[in-house]
C-alpha cells in the first residue's frame, strides 16, 4: 500500500478548528503515524493484512512453492486427490492444482488491482473537477453517474464482453470494470470537493497565485485521500469478485488462462471426483476479500471518513 | 409531498429515456449490425441486402430511425429473435415466472432470515452471538456467490442428499412441493447478500433506536420488553430497511444471471446468456432494457416508499 506521506486527512491544515496546534504545522507523515495508530487497533484489520501479505506473497513466490508449471497437461494423473506430491491433488487434465491456484492469483489480484487503480483514477478525476468546479461541468459528471448507475453491470459487462471476445482478454476485462468502477468514488470526491474548496487553505493557494489544476490535485486531493483509499481497497474487492463471477459465467477470461475463478467453474464438474479442486480457489477468494474488507473498514475508522 | 413525488417520477422518465439512447447506440454498434445475420447468408445476394436495409429504414438518419424503434418499443414490437426468429417478448413472458418465482423465494427468505438475525444481534450487542454474525455478514457479501452455490450443491444435494442439485421441476412433476424443495439452494444463494446486509442495517437501525427518548419512556411507563420491542422499537427501524429492499430488487434481478447458470434454472437469466452466445441482439438489448428499467424503478420506489415513511425526506 503506497501512502503519500506529506498531508494529511481531512482538516489537517485547517489548524483553526483546534487551535491546539498552536499554527505549528504538523510534522510530515504525522497524521498518516497517527492514523497507523487507530488502525492497529482493530485486530481483525491486522489480521486481514496477515493474510493478504500471505496471499501476495505466495502468489509472487509461485515458482518458489511449487515446481509444476500450471498448464502442463499430465493425462496419467488426472483428478488425483491431495497428496504430498500434489498438495491439493490435480485436476482433470492432470495439472496441478496448487501450482494453478498460485499461478491464477497473479492474474486475479493483477485484474482487481490494475481495475481498481483505473476506475480510481476516472472517479477522482471527474469527482474532484466536478467538485471544484461546480456549475454546468458537476451537472453533467453527475448525470453522468445517474446514467451509468441506471444499468445493471454484470449485463453490460456481459454484452461488452461478449462482442470483444479474443481481442486481449485481460486487457479488456481490467478496461470493462475500470469504466464501470468509477461511479461511486466519483460521488464521494465529488462531496469531499464540494466541503474542501471553501476551506482557508484552498482560498490561500488561490490568493498566492496557485493554478487550478494545481489547487485541484496538488492542495485539495490529500485532504480528500481517507476517502478515497477506502473506496480504493473495497473496489479491488469488488473488481475480484465481478471478474471470477464472469469467468463463471463463460464471458470472462478464455478458460486456457488460469485464474480463480476459471479454477472454480472448471472444477464444478469433478466436484465429487476432487472437491478440493472447488473448495480451494473458492476458499482463498473468500478469505483474500474479507481480509480486504476488514482493513478497508479498519481504514475507514482510522482515517475519520464520515460513513454514510 | 406531490411536488417530491412528480419530480422523482420525471427524473425516473428521463433516466429511462436516457437508457434507451444508450441502448439503441450500444445495438448499433454491436459487430456486424443489425443485419450481421444475413451476411453469412450466401442466398442472400447484396442487392437484396440494400432492400433490406432501405426496408428496415436503416438508410435513414439515426434521430429518425431512433424515434421509430422507441415508438416501437412503446407498442411492444420488441423485434424478433435472430435465433429463433419468435417475437422477443414472447420468449421473455415465457422466461418471466420461473425468475419471478426465484426473486420472490430469495425476497421471502431474506425478510425471514435477515429479521430475527437482525434483532438477535441488537439485543445481544458485542456478545459473542453478535460478533459471530457480523463475522459471518462480512464473510457472506466476500463469497462469490457462484462458489457458495457449488458448496451447497456439494454438501446438500450430493454428500447429504437433502434437496435436488438443479432445475425448477422434477420430469412429469409440477406439485408445488416439488417446486418448493427445489427452490430451496437458488433462493439461498440469491438472497444470501441481502439476508446479510438486511440484518446487518437492522441490527444498527435498531440500536439507534433503542437510544431513543421515547423508548426509555415506554420502559418506564411499564410496558413489557416485548411490546416496546414491537410496538416502539421495530417499527421506527423498519425505514432503512424497506428503503434497502427497494434497492436490492435490481441487485436480485441481475443475481439471478449467476444463480440461474448454477442450479440450472429455466429463468430470464440463461435466456440472456445463451442470446449472448447466439449473438442474438434483440434479446441481449431487451435483456439490457428490462434490468436497467427495473433498476430505475426499484431505485424510484425506494425513494418514495422512504419518503412516505419519513416526512423529514420530503423538504431536502
Amino acid at each position: 500500500m503506497s501512502e503519500p506521506r506529506e498531508t494529511g486527512i481531512r482538516g489537517a491544515p485547517a489548524a483553526g478548528t483546534g487551535g491546539a496546534r498552536g499554527g505549528v504545522r504538523p510534522r510530515p507523515g504525522g497524521l498518516w503515524a497517527l492514523a497507523w495508530v487507530r488502525f492497529r487497533r482493530h485486530r481483525m484489520a491486522l489480521a486481514g493484512l496477515a493474510v493478504l501479505a500471505a496471499v501476495v506473497g505466495a502468489v509472487v513466490l509461485a515458482p518458489v512453492l511449487t515446481q509444476y508449471d500450471p498448464t502442463v497437461l499430465d493425462p496419467d494423473h488426472s483428478l488425483a486427490g491431495p497428496t504430498p506430491a500434489h498438495l491439493l491433488g490435480t485436476d482433470d487434465l492432470g495439472r496441478d492444482e496448487f501450482a494453478r491456484l498460485v499461478y491464477g492469483g497473479r492474474i486475479s489480484l493483477l485484474v482487481g488491482t490494475t481495475a481498481m487503480l483505473l476506475g480510481t483514477a476516472i472517479g477522482v478525476t471527474l469527482g474532484s473537477i466536478a467538485g471544484y468546479m461546480g456549475g454546468w461541468i458537476d451537472t453533467a459528471v453527475m448525470r453522468l453517474v445517474d446514467l451509468v448507475l441506471s444499468f445493471p453491470a454484470i449485463f453490460l459487462l456481459l454484452i461488452l464482453l461478449n462482442w470483444t471476445a479474443g481481442r486481449a482478454p485481460v486487457i479488456m476485462m481490467v478496461a470493462y470494470l475500470g469504466l464501470f468502477g468509477w461511479t461511486g468514488l466519483a460521488r464521494i470526491v465529488r462531496a469531499e470537493y464540494l466541503s474542501l474548496r471553501s476551506r482557508e487553505f484552498v482560498e490561500d493557494a488561490r490568493a498566492a497565485g496557485a493554478g487550478t489544476l494545481r489547487i485541484v490535485f496538488r492542495h485539495i486531493l490529500p485532504n480528500a485521500m481517507g476517502p478515497i483509499l477506502v473506496q480504493a481497497a473495497f473496489a479491488v474487492a469488488g473488481a475480484m469478485l465481478a471478474e471470477a463471477a464472469l469467468d463463471f459465467l463463460g464471458f470472462g477470461l478464455p478458460p486456457g488462462i488460469p485464474t480463480w475463478g476459471n479454477l472454480m467453474t472448471q472444477a464444478q464438474n469433478y466436484m465429487t471426483s476432487n472437491p478440493m479442486l472447488v473448495i480451494a480457489p473458492g476458499l482463498v477468494v473468500t478469505l483474500t476479500v474479507v481480509a480486504v474488507f476488514f482493513i478497508g473498514d479498519a481504514l475507514r475508522d482510522a482515517l475519520d471518513v464520515r460513513s454514510r | 409531498m406531490s411536488s417530491f413525488v412528480a419530480r422523482r417520477i420525471v427524473q425516473a422518465a428521463l433516466l429511462l429515456i436516457a437508457v434507451t439512447f444508450v441502448s439503441y447506440g450500444i445495438m448499433n454498434v454491436a459487430p456486424g449490425g443489425p443485419l450481421a445475420v444475413y451476411l453469412h447468408n450466401p442466398q442472400v445476394t447484396p442487392e437484396k441486402i440494400d432492400l433490406l436495409r432501405h426496408q428496415l429504414g436503416l438508410d435513414r438518419p439515426w434521430y429518425v430511425r431512433y424515434v421509430a424503434w422507441l415508438g416501437g418499443l412503446v407498442e411492444g414490437h420488441w423485434g424478433y429473435s435472430y435465433y429463433t426468429g419468435r417475437p422477443v417478448l414472447a420468449m421473455i413472458g415465457e422466461r418471466l415466472p420461473a425468475t419471478l418465482t426465484l426473486m420472490l423465494g430469495a425476497f421471502a427468505l431474506a425478510i425471514g432470515l435477515s429479521f430475527p438475525i437482525g434483532l438477535y444481534a441488537a439485543t445481544h450487542k458485542y456478545r459473542w452471538g453478535d460478533n459471530l454474525l457480523s463475522f459471518g455478514s462480512f464473510f457472506a457479501w466476500a463469497m462469490p456467490t457462484f462458489w457458495f452455490g457449488l458448496m451447497l450443491q456439494l454438501l446438500v444435494g450430493v454428500q447429504l442428499r437433502l434437496l435436488p442439485l438443479a432445475g425448477m421441476h422434477e420430469i412429469g412433476l409440477t406439485s408445488a412441493g416439488d417446486l418448493a424443495r427445489h427452490l430451496v439452494m437458488p433462493a439461498m444463494v440469491l438472497g444470501l447478500g441481502s439476508i446479510a446486509s438486511w440484518s446487518r442495517y437492522l441490527r444498527s437501525s435498531l440500536l439507534d433506536t433503542l437510544n431513543q427518548d421515547y423508548v426509555r419512556t415506554a420502559h418506564a411507563k411499564g410496558l413489557s420488553g416485548r411490546r416496546v420491542l414491537r410496538r416502539h422499537v421495530l417499527r421506527n427501524s423498519l425505514i432503512p430497511i424497506v428503503t434497502l429492499m427497494g434497492l436490492d430488487l435490481p441487485a436480485l434481478f441481475s443475481g439471478a444471471v449467476v444463480t440461474e447458470s448454477i442450479f440450472g434454472w429455466p429463468g430470464m437469466g440463461r435466456l440472456f446468456l445463451s442470446a449472448l452466445n447466439n449473438r442474438d441482439y434483440p434479446l441481449q438489448m431487451a435483456g439490457l432494457m428490462i434490468s436497467a428499467a427495473l433498476l430505475i424503478a426499484g431505485n424510484l420506489l425506494a425513494d418514495l416508499t422512504y419518503a412516505a415513511l419519513d416526512p423529514r425526506i420530503r423538504y431536502e
